[in-house]
């Protein structure tokens, strides 16, 4: 039996500046199952960063809005917890890595002192099994321990990631939700990491949320995987729905033409055409239709239900 | 005469730090032909932001030389170094942190313009920024708005704008499309083939995206810890790779199908070796599957060892 341990409905975030509102997450619903993983994968500015700041709820609060929905985490609604309690499922239960690896580093600790800082927060460890577990996860994620007396900045851009990983990684999480966790890594060390992520889920059954943009590591690390565009889910399903199945989003089709090919000796890559519609002004019907190389008058007009076949669910007037 | 716009001999950096000295850079030579690019690769920590940075001492150098135009540009004096400056321009690997947010699309693209006083009048330097901003792809629309109010596509184009705004003869692109996702890091590698074309402009490309350095390069240099291990023109270094680590890297590319899944991931196993005080011997050795006893007291050579392929390995 699949166990849910996450549960999102109607989530709708927005954040309100001076000048605007950008609609940043609009309705959107996730389901995760214990000891899964589940791939968000979407254009910059798809919302995938917004949804996992709400789950862990560490959303910027002055311009930050969660309009509607819930965030259900075993049997709990995220989104009704004190900040207390909230604090003592951070790290003990869901732990985040960050897209940017500085903001979640203190920059005038060692490697060493941070690491083992989330230890002694979170773990029932006494001095030398910190001081082992610290040079441990190190190793792991290919620093040499004599490199542990430094601080944050006289690391490369890769190594702050790692270290950023390692924190994360340390105190066995339920839920563990990595924002584009490898972005500055080489494939070599990315295996590493990967590795050690897939350790993780199989000694604890941990369920994870992976947003990246590489393809190539969705396929090989998640279970499911959910599409964004413009602050929507538009297409969701298996592995195997995403990467074998006949149908799909024109977006989603979109994003795998544009993978540079290692196989085929060409120069020119082949992007989607046009960019991102500015979040603050969202066209109408089905967001993707400027860009949508099959865009019919109903596109314009009205947007689209999902549709689900088997539980692949593909959001376009296409399939409707 | 010699094509060569850029030649690094024998350049190292070193660091210190509290275990002692960080061999970050050490010992790489390579040239560029004008019009061409240079693709670096490597693992994370190997040296390849400190090399670029090094080059246009942003980091001043332990020993080496870097000849621009056949000038070596340590010797250069403060006021050289400045001119220097405009030839060659950087792009940084983060979108989201190398651009101050209280600026302006449009005054962030003209710093460079202003603090080279190249224009007198206001109105020649709007039309250069708007120019700028077509060539890259920014709408007009952006002139007034602000970095954070950008997605990471568009604010990796304002840097491409300010690089650009000096008419450089070079640039060193630190991952400047790491941070993109497919789509758009399609777009900007495609703008930057287009602006090579039509400027002539030089390239040292780093990234650890092998399918980008492969769309973008002319030839590729592979390093490892602080050295050159492998390098040769694209194509040859794929179908051809030589060093032990060339071949790990190329063959622990994530595919984008399924089927790989399950399977344990081949990863370079065995200790890291620390760029601190290196002891000699080839620095991959102890994660090597065909070391033999001398790769762990001696340094193997870069040699060539078929046209414009070189490799450092003892086997
Ligand atoms: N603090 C903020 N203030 C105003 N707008 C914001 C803020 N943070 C994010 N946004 C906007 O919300 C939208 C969604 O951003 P989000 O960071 O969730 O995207 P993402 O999918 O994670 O993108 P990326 O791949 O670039 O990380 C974007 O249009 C972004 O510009
Ligand atoms: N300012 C500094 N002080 C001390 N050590 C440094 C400094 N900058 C870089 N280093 C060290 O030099 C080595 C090379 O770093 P560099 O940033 O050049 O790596 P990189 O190849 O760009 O890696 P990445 O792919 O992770 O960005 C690393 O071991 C790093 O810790
Ligand atoms: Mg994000
Ligand atoms: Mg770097």
């Amino acid at each position: 039996m699949r166990e849910k341990l996450l549960e999102i409905r109607d989530l709708k975030v927005i954040y309100k500046t001076d000048e605007e509102t950008v609609e940043a997450v609009n309705n959107i619903d996730l389901d995760l199952y214990k000891g899964e993983s589940l791939g968000i994968v979407g254009e910059t500015g798809a919302g995938k960063t917004t949804t996992a700041l709400s789950i862990i709820r560490l959303l910027p609060y002055r311009v930050a809005k969660i309009l509607s929905g819930e965030i259900i985490f075993n049997e709990q609604n995220l989104l009704e917890l004190s900040e207390k309690d909230m604090r003592k499922i951070r790290g003990n239960n869901i732990s985040m890595i960050f897209q940017d690896p500085m903001s979640s580093l203190n920059p005038v600790l060692t490697v060493e002192d941070q690491i083992a800082e989330v230890l002694r927060l979170h773990m029932d460890y006494g001095k030398e099994m910190i001081k082992k577990r610290v040079k441990e996860v190190l190793q792991l994620v290919g620093i040499p321990h004599d490199r542990m007396f430094e601080y944050p900045h006289q690391f490369s851009g890769g190594m702050k990631q790692r270290v950023g990983i390692a924190i994360a990684l340390a105190c066995d999480p339920d839920l563990l939700i990595a924002d584009e966790p490898t972005t500055a890594l080489d494939v070599t060390i990315q295996a590493q990491v990967l590795n050690m992520i897939d350790e993780l889920q199989s000694r604890l059954k941990t369920s994870m949320i992976l947003i990246t943009h590489d393809l190539g590591v969705v396929a090989q690390t998640c279970d499911n995987v959910a599409i964004m565009y413009a602050g929507e889910i538009v297409e969701s399903g298996t592995a195997k729905d995403i990467f074998e199945g006949e149908r799909h989003h024109p977006y989603t089709e979109g994003l795998f033409g544009s993978i540079p090919n290692l196989d085929i000796d060409e120069k020119r890559l082949n992007p989607i055409q046009g960019v991102m519609p500015e979040p603050s002004m969202l066209p109408s019907g089905c967001r993707f239709h400027p860009r949508c190389p099959h865009c019919m008058d109903i596109c314009i007009a009205e947007s689209p239900q999902s549709k689900s076949f088997d539980g692949h669910h593909i959001k376009c007037h296409l399939f409707l | 005469m010699s094509n060569k716009l850029i030649e690094v001999k024998n350049l190292k950096k070193y660091f210190n730090t509290p275990m002692g000295n960080l061999h970050a850079v050490d010992d790489v030579s390579v040239s560029i032909d004008r019009g061409k690019t240079l693709g670096v690769v490597g693992e994370s920590g190997c040296g390849k932001s400190t090399l670029g940075k090094t080059i246009i001492r942003l980091h001043e150098p332990t020993e080496g030389e870097v000849l621009f135009k056949g000038e070596n540009i340590f010797d250069y004096s403060k006021k050289d170094m400045k001119k220097l400056r405009s030839s060659i321009q950087i792009i940084f690997q983060d979108p989201y942190s190398s651009l101050n947010p209280r600026m302006t699309v449009s005054r962030l693209i003209a710093e460079p313009l202003i603090s080279n006083k190249i224009y007198k009048s206001k109105r020649e330097m709007e039309d250069r920024i708007k120019s700028l901003m077509e060539t890259v792809g920014l709408s007009g629309r952006l002139y007034n708005a602000y970095p954070h109010e950008l997605d990471g596509g568009r604010r990796q184009r304002i840097g491409i704008a300010r690089a650009l705004a000096m008419n450089p003869d070079f640039i060193i692109c630190d991952e400047p499309v790491s941070a993109l996702d497919v789509s758009i890091q399609a777009q900007i590698l495609n703008l930057l083939m287009d602006l090579q074309e039509e400027l002539e402009l030089t390239y040292l490309f780093i990234t650890h995206d092998l399918s980008v350095v492969k769309h973008i390069s002319d030839e590729i240099l592979v390093m490892y810890l602080g050295q050159s291990v492998e390098k040769a023109p694209y194509k040859e270094l794929f179908d051809n790779p030589i060093h032990p680590y060339t071949k790990a890297l190329l063959g622990s590319i994530p595919k984008p199908i399924l089927g790989e899944r399950g399977k344990i991931r081949n990863t370079i196993k065995g200790e890291i070796f620390t760029p601190i005080n290196p002891a000699s011997g080839c620095r991959f050795a102890k994660r090597c599957d065909y070391a033999k006893e001398k790769c762990y007291v001696e340094d193997p050579v870069f040699i060539e060892v078929s046209e414009n392929h070189f490799v450092a390995c003892h086997i």
